[in-house]
């Protein structure tokens, strides 16, 4: 670990190279993208329908929304191992007081946000004020947010029948022909990024990511930033939870169970930079919406679902490989740069 | 987080505080013991220990090297999906009629290569091992899904099932605890009496001073990795043969319990300190604390939750005991830079 | 269900004494009636302790502990319902433990533990035929007699074993339910099955199979076997390839709780439950809303609470004596198969009965 941190470029500001750099694997996973698309469509025609895409892009954006919010973490340099967890216990929350009629559906709603947000505060408060490091307090977390899930949901199942009538319809609803869903995450990535790029905050939050000791000596609190990072982790956590109650209708004390893989590979398939520092929410999503469609060629192209854990794993480890030689080739112009 | 605990640079304190660390966990022990013994009758009999030391033995002989990784300041969250690998091999292999010596070896040298990717990636290519070894994570446990597919196998000779279920003849003394056991002697006498050992540690507390110390940072981080590697395939054999099946989803959900036992063991996640014999001593205090609470039919979700906390104390109290001793120290003036103003950005990332 | 845990090991002490001080006596006076339908055994609650001495016991108390693969799935919570109804006629006790996921490792750890306890019985639904299978005989040298239910360990594991429905059956069954929901029983049909490994789901798959090959189902086309792992987002996923794929499909046949229900949600979403029909075995809590909107118009599955309350009688039974998990034995449960016996079959097997069909004249008497 010592020695990644050391590889470090000096500080750096968010535009520029890095953002040009950033921008280009957006570009890039979208140029893989139409052509994987491509590729299946010639083997499986189903692939380029509208029904199919649209049913991609809902369950895609339901990983999207929780990986903007992993991404603002990662940017601070840190990880938040729990947010399925978050995600499970938010959805049975909310389907479970929806089933007992103790809420309405927007009431509900707003207690699943509040929930994610106080979850994502534990985790902040772990990290900051107790100083355990981010990978160690989510790991545990994970073991107890999803402990906790259990405890409360027991062997119960919110039945589809439990929710209020019309409530899952949500999850295949459009406006003008786009699902709601998608609307969603898009303004969950549209208002991150406003702040990301126009706030105080959001510089902060980059500053603290590229180099924390810079940030401390220029008299930015880390501390509060980096709670802040996880408290908005676990509000769209919690909003990827109640997305997950309208999209599967059904349930229990398990559900949600591994996805943390899929947000945090879309996270880092996304540009965002494992050592801190870079990387938008754009990028974040689409690499939900990429890794949506990997999982749907698979399945289409006929290949078993077996290999999608490996390629899973193969696309994190392509993804922080180019990482590391992109960051190499930046500090090899830094260099340059200044010994001109 | 970048301010975290940076850790004491004095290697003598640190083992006066371990020495107290694991007195604290036999103390624990003996606690825990009390409380299994009033909570069930039938917990202090010769069989219950035995079976709560046999239910643990995958973890516990997976967190020996892992102990390794996280004193070099590196951590390995690959482990249980090699030892899903390694199942998913075996039985494969012993499907097509591979004979069992030949087989196993096998296992063990893709286990050795598997842990050989993440020491490249980690230490040559300079990549952080979180993240190297969350990708392997997923990648191992989808290889054993390809290879073995969803189905299970499980027509091993008795010899072979006798590894894992059995017990050392005329004893209740599980094999598997044979095998921890000794393959925590070797790696406590590498670890703390040779100069090997002394590397691993300088390469935790400061890679950069033991490189240019003279340290073969590089060669020795890719050593671990590939031990990590080959001892978790061991690991899933071991679970092959006592669940008397071979089966890809093996292991699933274990690394959670390797880096718990770890930590509680003493060992510091920033690296550069801790203890083998404190992590075996973690190992039996766990394993009694599991069988206690499902004696005393605690449920599950409970254990979940005792696990999660048990993890983040075992790194908080350690962080406040080492502050308080500082802040004593600060009012004795022995010494002046209390350790929270250290900028532990060297190895903050987590 | 926490009070009744806490209160177990007290309801154990007075069972070792009961069943000390009590003869091997059994009982076999009359049972509270049970009727045949599911409903009547999902609604009974347990029975509170200490009614039992002579009112109307089927057995000697006992202590059993109720092993389900996992204790989040909520088959195994109505199962249950039904090993407490049986415990509360006799005043036995039950203790349920269970990892919260369903793998064979963390379930053999809670089997050494109950061994441990000295319980009469186990109630057990293997996580793994053969993995808990020497953990369970060492608890049967130990005198601990082994109930096998829903998932069977291997043989030789367990005295009795009690098989939720007559196999040859639902494979028959889930072909006349794929013939009725499609027009004119003609078209492409489709399987969504647990796992690849699952026992149950190929057997009746193979045997659903074998009954297409039949000249009244020529009209039908299985297209497309596909496995959703009993988890609701892969067989989501797997069910929207189905439909994506093969645009003509007519009927999804679902033999798993798990996937009928993703199947059903996914062809409403898509706005095709006209086109597209859903069959399977599901709970009929799961289906009522698709009952009632036309997608899942039949289904089946079998009495679950009735699945657990015979294999707590058969516990008690095995503990007293009364039987001894022989082939040939035979016994009758007051309440269940219309009062006829059972008989314990090869392999130590009994078989509780026909699978149940629901659709929308029955589904809404059920709560399960």
């Amino acid at each position: 670990m010592t020695e990644a941190a050391s590889t470090l470029p000096a500080p750096r500001t968010p535009g520029g190279l890095v953002s040009t750099l950033a921008r280009q694997r957006e570009l890039s996973l979208v140029a893989i993208m139409v052509l994987l698309g491509a590729l299946v469509t010639l083997t499986a025609p189903q692939f380029l329908t509208a029904s199919n895409i649209s049913q991609v892009a809902v369950l895609a954006s339901v990983i999207a929304v929780a990986a903007v919010g992993e991404a603002l973490v990662v940017i601070t340099r840190n990880v938040d191992l729990s947010v399925e967890a978050t995600i499970g216990l938010v959805a049975y929350a909310v389907a479970r007081v929806l089933e007992l009629h103790a809420l309405d559906a927007a009431a509900a709603i707003a207690m699943g946000l509040g929930l994610g947000l106080v979850l994502g505060m534990i985790n902040g408060v772990i990290v900051t004020v107790f100083r355990v490091p981010a990978i160690v307090a989510t790991l545990g977390t994970l073991s107890i947010f999803r402990g906790l899930d259990y405890l409360v949901a027991g062997s119960h199942q919110v039945p589809l029948a439990g929710l209020p009538p019309g409530f899952t319809d949500a999850a295949r609803d459009t406006l003008f022909g786009i699902p709601y869903f998608v609307i969603v995450a898009v303004v969950a990535v549209v208002i991150g990024s406003v702040i990301l790029r126009s706030t105080r905050f959001g510089r902060q939050l980059y500053a603290v990511g590229s180099n924390p000791e810079a940030a401390a000596i220029l008299g930015i609190p880390s501390r509060l930033v980096v709670f802040t990072a996880f408290s908005l982790c676990g509000l769209l956590a919690g909003a990827a939870g109640v997305l997950w109650v309208m999209e599967f209708g059904t349930i229990n004390g398990t559900s949600a169970t591994g996805v943390v893989l899929a947000v945090v590979a879309a996270v880092v398939v996304g540009g965002v930079n494992i050592f801190g520092g870079s990387g938008t929410l754009a990028g974040a999503a689409l690499g939900a919406l990429f890794l949506g469609f990997v999982a749907n060629a698979l399945i289409l192209v006929g290949l078993s679902q077996f290999w999608l854990q490996a390629i899973y794993g193969l696309v994190i480890l392509v993804a922080v490989s180019a990482d590391a030689i992109i960051l190499r080739r930046i500090k090899r112009a830094n260099v340059r740069s200044r010994s001109r | 987080m970048s301010a975290v605990v940076a850790p004491a640079k004095g290697q003598r304190r640190w083992v006066t505080l371990l020495a107290r660390w694991e007195t604290l966990l036999v103390i624990a022990l003996i606690g825990l013991v009390l409380l299994g013994a009033s909570l069930s009758e039938f917990f202090l009999s010769a069989r219950n220990f035995s079976n709560l030391i046999a239910a643990l033995m995958e973890v516990a002989i997976m967190a020996l090297p892992m102990t390794l990784i996280i004193v070099a300041g590196e951590i390995d969250l690959s482990v249980e999906s090699m030892a899903g690998l390694s199942s998913a091999i075996l039985g494969f292999l012993w499907a097509e009629h591979v004979p069992l010596e030949v087989a196993i070896p096998l296992v063990l040298v893709v286990g050795s290569l598997g842990g050989l990717l993440n020491g490249l990636l980690v230490a040559r290519f300079g990549l952080l091992s979180l993240v190297v070894t969350l990708g392997t994570l997923a990648l191992f446990r989808g290889l054993a899904l390809i290879v073995l597919g969803p189905r299970g196998i499980s027509d091993f000779p008795p010899a072979f099932t006798e590894l894992g279920f059995g017990h050392v003849p005329g004893t209740l003394i599980p094999w598997p605890f044979v095998i921890f056991i000794a393959l925590a002697v070797v790696l406590a006498i590498v670890l703390h009496r040779t100069w090997l050992g002394r590397q691993v540690y300088a390469i935790g507390k400061n890679t950069g001073a033991a490189r240019f110390s003279g340290v073969r940072v590089t060669r020795i981080k890719v050593g671990l990795f590939v031990l990590s590697g080959l001892i978790a395939s061991l690991a899933g054999i071991i679970l092959t043969s006592r669940l008397s099946s071979a089966r890809a989803d093996a292991g699933e959900g274990m690394t959670l319990t390797v880096v718990t036992v770890v930590l509680l063991g003493g060992v510091n996640i920033f690296g550069g300190s801790g203890t083998i014999p404190g992590v075996a001593l973690a190992v039996i205090a766990v394993a009694v604390m599991q069988n206690a609470l499902r004696l005393a039919s605690v449920t599950v979700e409970v254990q979940s939750i005792a696990l999660g906390l048990l993890l983040i104390l075992s790194v908080v109290i350690p962080t406040f005991a080492h502050q308080a001793k500082s802040a004593i120290d600060r009012v004795r003036g022995a010494r002046p830079p209390p350790a929270d103003s250290v900028p532990g950005g060297e190895r903050a990332i987590s | 269900m926490l009070k009744l845990r806490s209160l177990g090991r007290p309801f154990a002490l007075a069972s070792v004494a009961i069943i000390v001080f009590a003869a091997c006596s059994t009982g076999g006076g009359a049972a509270t009636p049970s009727a045949a339908a599911p409903s009547a055994v999902g609604s009974a609650a347990p029975s509170s302790a200490g009614s039992p001495a002579g009112s109307s016991a089927a057995a000697a108390p006992i202590t059993a502990g109720y092993l389900p693969k996992d204790i989040v799935n909520q088959y195994f919570a109505a199962a249950k319902t039904g090993v407490d109804k049986a415990a509360g006629e006799s005043g036995s006790t039950v203790i349920q433990v269970g990892p919260n996921e369903a793998k064979a490792d963390l379930q053999i750890p809670f089997i050494t533990d109950l061994a441990t306890q000295k319980v009469d019985a186990i109630i057990i639904s293997a996580d793994g035929t053969d993995e808990v299978a020497p953990a369970l005989k060492a608890a049967m040298a130990d005198g601990i007699k082994v109930v096998g239910f829903d998932s069977s360990p291997a043989v030789g594991a367990y005295d009795v074993f009690v098989n939720q429905v007559d196999f040859s059956g639902v494979g028959v069954n889930l072909a006349d339910w794929a013939c009725e929901l499609a027009p004119s029983c003609t078209g492409e049909i489709a399987i969504l099955s647990a796992s690849a490994t699952a026992t149950n789901q190929n057997a009746w798959i193979e045997l659903m199979k074998t009954t297409l090959k039949e000249d009244k189902y020529k009209g039908l086309n299985l297209v497309a076997t596909v496995y959703g792992d009993d988890d609701a987002t892969t067989s989501t996923t797997q069910a929207q390839g189905l439909l994506t794929k093969y645009p003509n499909l007519k009927v999804i046949v679902a033999p798993t709780t798990v996937g009928i229900l993703a199947a059903a949600q996914v062809v409403k979403q898509a706005g095709k439950s006209d086109s597209v029909k859903v069959t399977g075995l599901g709970f009929p809590n799961d289906m009522k809303p698709f009952v009632a909107d036309g997608t899942s118009p039949v289904f089946g599955l079998w009495s679950v609470p009735d699945l657990g309350y015979l294999s707590m009688v058969i516990a008690e039974k095995l503990v007293s004596g009364e039987l001894t998990g022989a082939e040939g034995e035979t016994f009758t449960v007051p309440g269940l198969n219309d009062d006829k016996p059972y008989t314990i079959g090869k392999d130590s097997v009994v078989i509780l009965g026909p699978a149940f069909r629901f659709d929308s004249t029955n589904v809404n008497d059920f709560d399960f």
